[in-house]
């Protein structure tokens, strides 16, 4: 292809078509608008345009598209939880994601490797035993294993962890995968983009006016948008959007930090997670370490990275794998999780009429982009929240049914 | 390394504290319907800006009050609760 890249280089005008169009401006009015380009917005554009016919949708975004935390996680997927409503849920997710990359015409680098849970303590692994059995009568693959079958699958793994924390067991879930981060938000974006839907990145919304309880449009730094429907997704942001129009919600942000190291050659293959020793790695098709650890210790709207993060982190992979010492970190980066009590998400409607939330999504939000798409779009084009997100609204705080989900998450608290 | 100052110890590494949460005025139980005990206990204001917490010193057991930017990652000031408001940053 050099002469073909010759071609570029001459033209000014770029001649290949992108991924996505630039739309020039904003109408004046659209059926739906949907804040924050990430995945999960851009998933709710893609299905609302593919299964419910509705097209003329802004997504508008303040930055580029999966810049968000789309772009900052560890890329996940998993649907080994702890409520049957969780589970139901994301194992949906984990149904619509391996067939994404043929929805998409995509290479998703969507990749199964298994995933162990470990247990260190009593306690931990009655955790894993009440997981494994929801899991198992919901149809989740999903079983408790002993130290021998975690040496076979990993055998560089110090079981003992340095002596001080030996591993007794381990929750396995065959199916869990890692995929592409960015390539899921493109390959939604392309999607929708393809179908009418318009995506505005660098365009800001600064408020969303509602008139006699009901949203009539939203205010953004290139003008005012009418629309009756906004759906707001939007991650660690979504305080802010929350507080434009008066709405009250346990949504607090917290700062998620992880790193990647240099690329090693292929020795990992499974997806390792230590709640306790807060350490969960991955190995990238790269050959990157892909780590993460515990939420940062307190409520902080930034995405700044620390030194305190590294060290800890550093410390405890160290107790797993000790022939690392000499292992450079490449990058480290920051998300913000908006973190709710119960550590399931906030989603559907809401007290104003025409304004729908995906949010609460925390430290587990990539793994549920697909499901989330298909049930926010649902709810927006009917108005009704979909069965599968009905146990997740906002409305569950003020009538005491939470959904705990603290047991399964694999980020420290 | 995050520098905190404590009303009693002084200036200590950020190591030695644990966050306690939002600053928040509790409903009389008694007379509280429970749509506001609910948004008493669950809801919280999540949006930036500068915030009053409890923070407590782990080494020393001292409890007290911060005032602080949750958008610029700030200590403003902090006391112990009806005690004298110390300046601080």
């Amino acid at each position: 292809m050099p002469l073909g890249l010759l071609r570029f280089a001459l033209n000014k005008k770029h001649p290949e078509p992108r991924m996505f169009r630039e739309p020039d401006a904003l109408k004046s009015s659209y059926d739906v608008v949907i804040i924050g380009a990430g995945g999960h917005g851009l998933a709710c554009a893609y299905y609302l345009a593919r299964d419910h016919g509705i097209t003329n949708v802004a997504v508008l975004e303040q930055g580029y598209i999966g810049g968000g935390n789309t772009g900052r996680n560890t890329t996940i997927i998993r649907s080994n939880y702890l409520t049957p409503e969780g589970v139901r849920f994301y194992d949906e997710s984990v149904r619509l994601f391996k067939d994404l990359s043929e929805d998409f015409d995509l290479n998703l680098f969507y990749s199964e490797r298994g995933h162990f849970t470990f247990a260190h303590t009593d306690s931990a692994l009655n955790t894993m035993r009440w997981r494994a059995e929801v899991n198992k009568h919901m149809g989740v693959d999903s079983e408790v294993v002993d130290r021998e079958t975690i040496h076979e699958a990993c055998p560089e793994l110090d079981l003992d962890c340095g002596g001080h924390l030996p591993i007794m067991g381990a929750l396995y879930h065959a199916p869990g995968a890692v995929a592409r981060h960015d390539a899921v938000a493109w390959g939604y974006g392309r999607g929708a983009d393809k179908r009418g839907v318009e995506i505005h990145q660098k365009t800001r919304v600064n408020d969303i006016r509602v008139e006699g309880g009901k949203v009539v449009g939203v205010e953004t730094d290139k003008g005012f948008i009418h629309t009756g429907k906004v759906v707001s997704a939007v991650a660690g942001f979504t305080p802010r959007i929350t507080e434009m129009v008066g709405l009250r919600t346990p949504i607090t942000i917290q700062p998620l930090q992880a790193c990647v190291t240099e690329p090693l050659k292929p020795w990992l293959d499974t997806i390792l997670v230590s709640a306790t020793l807060h350490v969960y790695v991955s190995q990238s098709s790269r050959g990157e370490l892909v780590m993460g650890s515990a939420l940062d210790p307190y409520e902080l709207h930034s995405t700044r990275s620390t030194l305190d993060f590294t060290e800890s982190l550093s410390g405890h992979l160290l107790d797993m794998f000790p022939f690392l010492s000499e292992i450079k970190v490449n990058r480290q980066w920051a998300g913000m999780a908006d973190m709710t009590p119960d550590f399931a998400p906030v989603m559907g409607l809401t007290p104003i009429d025409g304004l729908y939330l995906d949010a609460g999504w925390g430290t587990w939000g990539f793994k549920a982009t697909p499901v989330c798409g298909k049930t926010m779009s649902y709810t927006v084009a009917n108005d009704r929240p979909h069965e599968l997100i009905e146990p997740f609204s906002l409305s569950r705080f003020e009538n005491y049914q939470l959904v705990g989900e603290k047991g399964a998450a694999s980020v420290g608290h | 390394m995050k520098i905190i100052h404590c009303p009693v110890n002084g200036p200590r590494p950020m190591q030695e504290f644990a966050y306690g949460g939002a600053f928040r005025e509790m409903p009389d139980p008694a007379t509280a319907s429970d749509t506001e005990w609910g948004d008493y206990v669950f809801n919280r204001d999540g949006a930036p800006g500068v915030k009053r917490e409890w923070w407590y010193h782990l080494a020393s057991g001292v409890w007290f009050v911060a005032e602080r930017d949750t958008l610029r990652d700030r200590f403003l000031r902090t006391y112990l609760y009806n005690e004298g408001e110390q300046p601080h940053d």
